[in-house]
């Protein structure tokens, strides 16, 4: 039964109203953009809080069956919600990992004893999740993962490192993609894929200090740790199946996430509101007819995602290359974002040289720290060099690098 | 424009949607390179039959109202027909003559519309005289003059770039009246004192003519209605932004096809040459601009006329579109090699068609000039 249209507009005002009184106000420190650069304990502890008060409003995970934890409610009251958290820029869900890709994962493949263990605290941000994919020597290249989960009677053994671990400090919970098999006939097959706890003897989570100068990744060593053979999602041997699974909930590829979002991404509204308050020779940043070049193309092509995304929900305006848009919003808005807080450094002047921490810095230095840590998705999920491959191969069938 | 969660949305009329697919096919079947080749060749100004068929599909009336014999829909119709027509070079003088027809629409005297359009949903071909020898974009610019002279006007002046001029059943020229910006129509009798120059242009397709209007002269009833002529050169102005980007968006769509085609079966050092990432890269990239470009097109057909959101989407879509083309046909000359050095590879006949209507009604850069005027200079 889908709610009527009458139905949908007063969900809307009344999601609308909740998030303007409810949002937090400033915490006084800078806050993260998205769960990969949650580096202090104040800072975590304040998305927790907030993630865990947007559940119990009722916004988050409304369309996960009710017997887990979830809202029983349909996706499009959960799609409202989600877009009017982006559009009021509240802070972002932080247990991103749980809630996009570990969570509906488990809905989908997982155990009934999964379900009901992990389910809930995922939605109220009780146990926050990691992920377990890329290894120090195997970035890009997923399938190679070498981490070994030797199995030993009902456990495995797990012996290796797994690298950018977001909240690896914070979590409770791990998705792994480890090597059970050394023998398999391919690298693919020799892979099994699990749901770990992290508090347990044989792992080390050792921060990794981010060019930013902050922290919010790991390295996470595994030394004899010893877990349950019920850890297993899948079949073991089929941990390929399932990380690509995965990725297509990581990519948005496939619905079924609890919704909320991840990112606070830069919009160039606020870059041309720099540009009004920038000085050159003088005069407003923006009296500049190089700067209001630059400008108008950045705000094409913000647009341009927008209307991508329009677009690709018209069969016919995308028959002649299926898939085009959706493979490339990923590359496509992420460059966006790079390109466009750089230009806002730029804009500063002088001023741009002033970094986080100084109290002269503009807006307490975000836009210095936003523009490296944009360079987080144009490496992560697959580098934009990964990403061109991609594209060229599976849209325009061009022979493989 | 916007849904309840303030995303931009694309309106897409059923009828766009099977214009498109035929106009797809046609295009295949009736412009296969090597006809465009024949074009560029060919003695005649026009392929008759070719123009014949478009007519009885009735494209010539598709934004014309059905009381003057059109089909009452609006430039997004004829967007989905122009874009399929681009994507395979055709040179014909479509979108030329539905610029003519929006202009007397707008700004057409009741007796204009009834003689005029009909005329051309039945295959009328109507040329436009707006650019002069000075080259500027802006066409308030005009230095071809009308001087009263009873109930006659003289024309004197030179106009460019006037495609068809030949063919056409009637121009419509631009020109200053008493110190303000007009519209005159001319049929091919009141041309017959006019000198027609063939131009020499960089898009072989097309046939291009310069007109020396010294001592033409034309009845008073041949001009637009005054007070309504500076919209309706905005008129013109829009929508060849739009269907220009139309025409853009199919020859990127087309060039890359070109370009992908060599990549998969030319092989150097024992590879094929789409395999190393120098080439790959960068043709990925032209399909990413001409994504983004086609996703504007789209946009701004769907709200034409629109008050200043119209004018916006018309001119972002002419920037980005000009620029894929730009991009992805430069690219394909380059990587074809040797081969892209020569008159017989077709990425050059791209590169023309990029060069040709990045020359009309203003490149991406003046486009962006134009934009930034309109959205940087309001205070929020």
């Amino acid at each position: 039964m889908s709610p009527d249209k009458q139905d949908l507009d007063a969900f809307r005002r009344e999601v609308r109203a909740w998030f303007e009184k409810n949002r937090p106000a400033d915490p006084g420190f800078l806050l993260p953009q998205s769960f990969m650069e949650v580096g202090t304990d104040e800072q975590f502890y304040f998305l927790r809080d907030w993630q865990r008060k947007v559940y119990d409003a009722g916004y988050l995970g409304m369309a996960w069956p009710k017997e887990y934890g979830g809202g029983g409610k349909s996706q499009t009251l959960q799609d409202i919600a989600t877009r009017e958290m982006v559009r009021q820029k509240v802070p972002f869900m932080t247990n991103t990992i749980g809630l996009n890709w570990a969570g509906p994962l488990i809905l989908n493949m997982g155990s009934e004893d999964q379900k009901n263990a992990y389910i809930k605290g995922i939605l109220n941000a009780e146990d926050i999740w990691c992920q377990g994919f890329s290894e120090p020597d195997n970035g890009s290249d997923l399938g190679n993962a070498q981490l070994r989960a030797e199995p030993d009677g009902k456990e495995f053994v797990l012996n290796g490192s797994k690298i950018w671990t977001s909240l690896g400090k914070h979590a409770k919970y791990m998705i792994l993609l480890a090597r059970t098999n050394l023998a398999a006939t391919n690298k693919y097959e020799g892979l099994s894929f699990f749901l770990i706890p992290m508090k347990i003897a044989g792992i080390d989570v050792v921060p990794i200090r981010k060019l930013t100068g902050e922290f919010g990744f790991n390295q996470t060593f595994f030394a004899d740790a010893r877990i349950s053979e019920s850890c297993l999602i899948g079949q073991e041997g089929g941990g390929w199946q399932v990380a690509m699974a995965t990725l297509a909930f990581e990519r948005g590829a496939v619905g079924g996430q609890a919704g909320g979002h991840s990112m606070m991404s830069k919009e160039v509204s606020e870059v041309v509101r720099l540009a009004r308050a920038a000085q050159r020779n003088g005069h407003p940043a923006i009296e500049d007819p190089v700067i209001r070049d630059r400008l108008v193309q950045l705000i094409m092509e913000e647009r341009s995602l927008a209307l991508n995304s329009a677009r690709a929900r018209i069969k016919p305006l995308v028959a002649e290359r299926p898939g085009s848009i959706d493979m490339s919003s990923k590359l496509a808005g992420s460059e966006y974002q790079r390109r466009l807080n750089q230009f806002a450094l730029s804009l500063q002047g002088a001023n741009a040289a002033y970094y986080v921490g100084d109290k002269n810095a503009y807006e307490r230095g975000q836009w210095q720290r936003s523009y490296f840590n944009s360079f987080s998705a144009t490496i992560g999920g697959g580098t934009s060099e990964i990403q061109h491959n991609i594209i060229g191969e599976r849209v325009l069938g061009l022979p493989k690098s | 424009m916007w849904d309840a969660d303030q995303r931009p949305v694309i309106k897409f009329s059923d009828e766009q949607e099977q214009l498109l697919g035929v106009a797809t096919n046609f295009a295949r079947d009736k412009f296969p390179l090597d006809r465009a080749r024949k074009r560029i060749a060919a003695s005649e100004d026009l392929d008759r039959s070719v123009w014949e068929e478009m007519v009885s599909l009735g494209w010539l009336g598709i934004a014309i109202p059905e009381e003057f014999g059109g089909s009452g829909l609006g430039l997004a119709e004829v967007v989905t027909v122009v874009e399929p027509l681009g994507r395979h070079l055709a040179g014909t003088p479509l979108v030329s003559t539905t610029l003519v027809a929006q202009a007397i629409l707008v700004a057409g005297t009741p007796a204009q519309k009834g003689v005029w359009l009909p005329k051309i949903c039945q295959g009328a071909i109507a040329a436009l005289a707006l650019v002069e020898p000075h080259g500027d974009w802006n066409l308030k610019h005009l230095t071809v003059q009308a001087r009263p002279e009873g109930d006659r006007l003289v024309l004197s002046g030179i106009k460019t770039f006037v495609t068809d001029a030949l063919s056409a059943e009637l121009v419509l020229v631009s020109v200053a009246l008493a110190n303000a910006q007009a519209l005159v129509l001319l049929d091919k009798a009141a041309l017959g004192a006019a000198v027609i120059e063939r131009e020499v242009v960089i898009d072989e397709t097309r046939r291009s003519y310069r007109i020396k209007f010294d001592g033409v002269s034309v009845a008073t009833t041949n001009l637009l209605q005054p007070s309504l002529s500076a919209a309706a050169l905005k008129q013109i102005d829009e929508a060849a932004c739009l269907l220009l980007s139309a025409e853009m968006c199919g020859g990127a769509s087309g060039v890359i096809d070109t370009v992908v085609d060599y990549l998969k079966t030319r092989k150097q050092f024992g590879r094929l040459i789409g395999s190393y990432q120098a080439l790959k890269h960068p043709v990925v990239d032209a399909l990413l601009m001409l994504d983004a470009a086609r996703s504007h097109l789209y946009y701004a057909a769907g709200i034409f006329g629109d008050p200043i959101e119209g004018e916006l989407a018309v001119r972002m879509a002419k920037a980005l579109a000009g620029d894929a083309l730009t991009f992805a046909s430069d690219r394909a000359i380059q990587f074809h090699g040797g081969f892209g050095f020569t008159y017989d590879c077709d990425a050059q006949l791209y590169r023309r068609r990029a060069i040709w209507c990045e020359a009309q009604h203003g490149d991406a850069a003046h486009q962006r000039r134009k934009l930034a005027d309109m959205m940087l200079d309001l205070q929020t």
